[in-house]
């Protein structure tokens, strides 16, 4: 189970060439689900046009109930492409793992911490953005001093704690995922015993595994947009 | 990995920082992934997600159209129903009206219909009457004259003599209208 990551160095940063790999199979997967599922667009949608819609939809439902559409309409795009891309990577790793040369290299991009604290950051300074934006600097830095101006230190911890926990939270989970899998799959090699001892278990785990893909994917999104909320809404 | 990059971060704060950090940390691929989503990010906006999005608001506009037509059609023929209704009402009233006015002036009608017969039936009545009485003198006077004529032919038989007509004549009417008046 312990595998090596492969990687190389470019301009003094190192890389690893398996995330990248897998990042863009992600991103493909993505655009090409999105993109041919809005050919042919009409006023009365059909099939996959009504999946998007859904989707939409769905992720329009989320921002609402954290904030006003006024507010949070300009999230709707980051939203969708958030919700569609965890849930692709969170997948991508369930039906098989391929190592080459003791390196991983196809795995969920999700399973990897830095992937996920990157999109985490990437939405915590968002929202730092959009503070800014919308409130102001002033009132930007208002906020940390609400409700009691004694609580700021704890309200800078929860910036760094928001950050920390949101990309954990999808790491974790889906890291453990694929480990739970990798060993049952380990397990049903070993011997016709094993395949039989594994089967089961490891159908229901793949089964777990979709429902906490799509849970986290949802999940996610949800926070994003708690967290947006908190900075771009001047009532709270 | 974390906790030693914690310790890392917390221990060694200087030039040599990034590059320690980069041993353990794949810094190359935080600025992947965020290209990469960003990339996607404004290719779906592009192609796939700005398209999708106008097709759904310009089908909310189109919903919202079509309520108001609809509203405004309902309120139109309601309108018109309205209107319909109190056509036919004062059709009903007209029509009403004008029977009313006909059974009148028939009534009239036959009433000076049946004065002007009766008027008429008198008249003929009284022209009956005159000319009954006027033919009635003239036969009286015609039996007269036959009587006369009878008279004279008879007398002139007895007598056995022609007398002149023309006095006896006086004579005989005479005679005639005094047994008429003795009788």
């Amino acid at each position: 189970m312990n595998h090596d990551n492969p990687s190389f160095e470019f301009l003094g940063l190192s890389f690893n060439p398996s995330n990248i790999l897998m990042l863009f199979v992600t991103c493909l997967v993505v655009f090409l689900i999105a993109f041919i599922a809005t050919r042919n667009l009409q006023m009365k949608p059909t099939g996959m046009q009504n999946f998007m819609e859904w989707v939409m939809d769905f992720v329009k439902g989320i921002i609402k109930n954290n904030m006003d559409w006024k507010d949070g309409g300009r999230f709707h795009v980051l939203g969708i492409t958030l919700i569609m891309f965890v849930f692709v990577a969170n997948m991508l790793g369930l039906p098989f793992a391929i190592v080459w040369d003791h390196e991983l290299w196809w795995k969920s991009p999700t399973a990897d911490p830095v992937i996920t604290l990157t999109l985490a950051s990437m939405v915590v300074v968002l929202t730092h953005y959009y503070g800014v934006k919308q409130l102001g600097t002033k009132g930007y830095f208002k906020t940390y001093l609400q409700p009691m101006p004694f609580l700021a230190p704890l309200k800078v911890i929860e910036e760094f704690a928001n950050t920390l926990t949101l990309g954990l939270r999808l790491y974790g989970n889906i890291f453990a995922g694929e480990i739970l899998i990798g060993l049952l799959a380990g397990l049903g090699a070993s011997s016709i015993f094993g395949l039989i001892g594994a089967a089961i278990p490891a159908i229901a785990w793949l089964g777990f595994s979709v429902f906490i893909g799509s849970i986290q994917a949802f999940i996610f999104v949800m926070l994003t947009m708690v967290y947006m909320s908190h900075k771009v809404s001047s009532d709270h | 990995m974390f906790g030693n990059t914690f310790i890392l971060l917390s221990a060694n704060a200087d030039a040599g920082f990034l590059a320690a950090l980069n041993q353990r940390l794949n810094l190359g691929d935080i600025i992947v992934t965020v290209i990469f989503f960003s990339l996607l990010m404004l290719l779906l906006k592009k192609f796939a997600w700005g398209p999708l999005m106008g097709v759904m608001n310009q089908r909310a506009e189109l919903i919202a159209n079509e309520i108001e037509a609809a509203e405004n059609s309902r309120l139109e023929s309601q309108k018109l129903l309205e209107e319909q209704r109190a056509l036919l009402k004062e059709a009903r009233d007209n029509a009403q009206s004008i029977v009313e006015n006909a059974r009148k002036q028939g009534e009239t009608q036959r009433e000076e219909l049946i004065a002007a017969a009766r008027a008429e039936v008198n008249r003929m009545k009284e022209s009956a009457t005159l000319e009954i009485a006027t033919e009635r003198e003239k036969a009286v006077a015609a039996v007269r004259e036959e009587f006369v004529s009878l008279s004279i032919l008879a007398a002139s038989k007895v007598l056995g003599k022609e007398i002149s007509e023309e006095d006896n004549r006086a004579l005989i009417e005479e005679t005639i209208v005094k047994a008429g008046e003795g009788r």
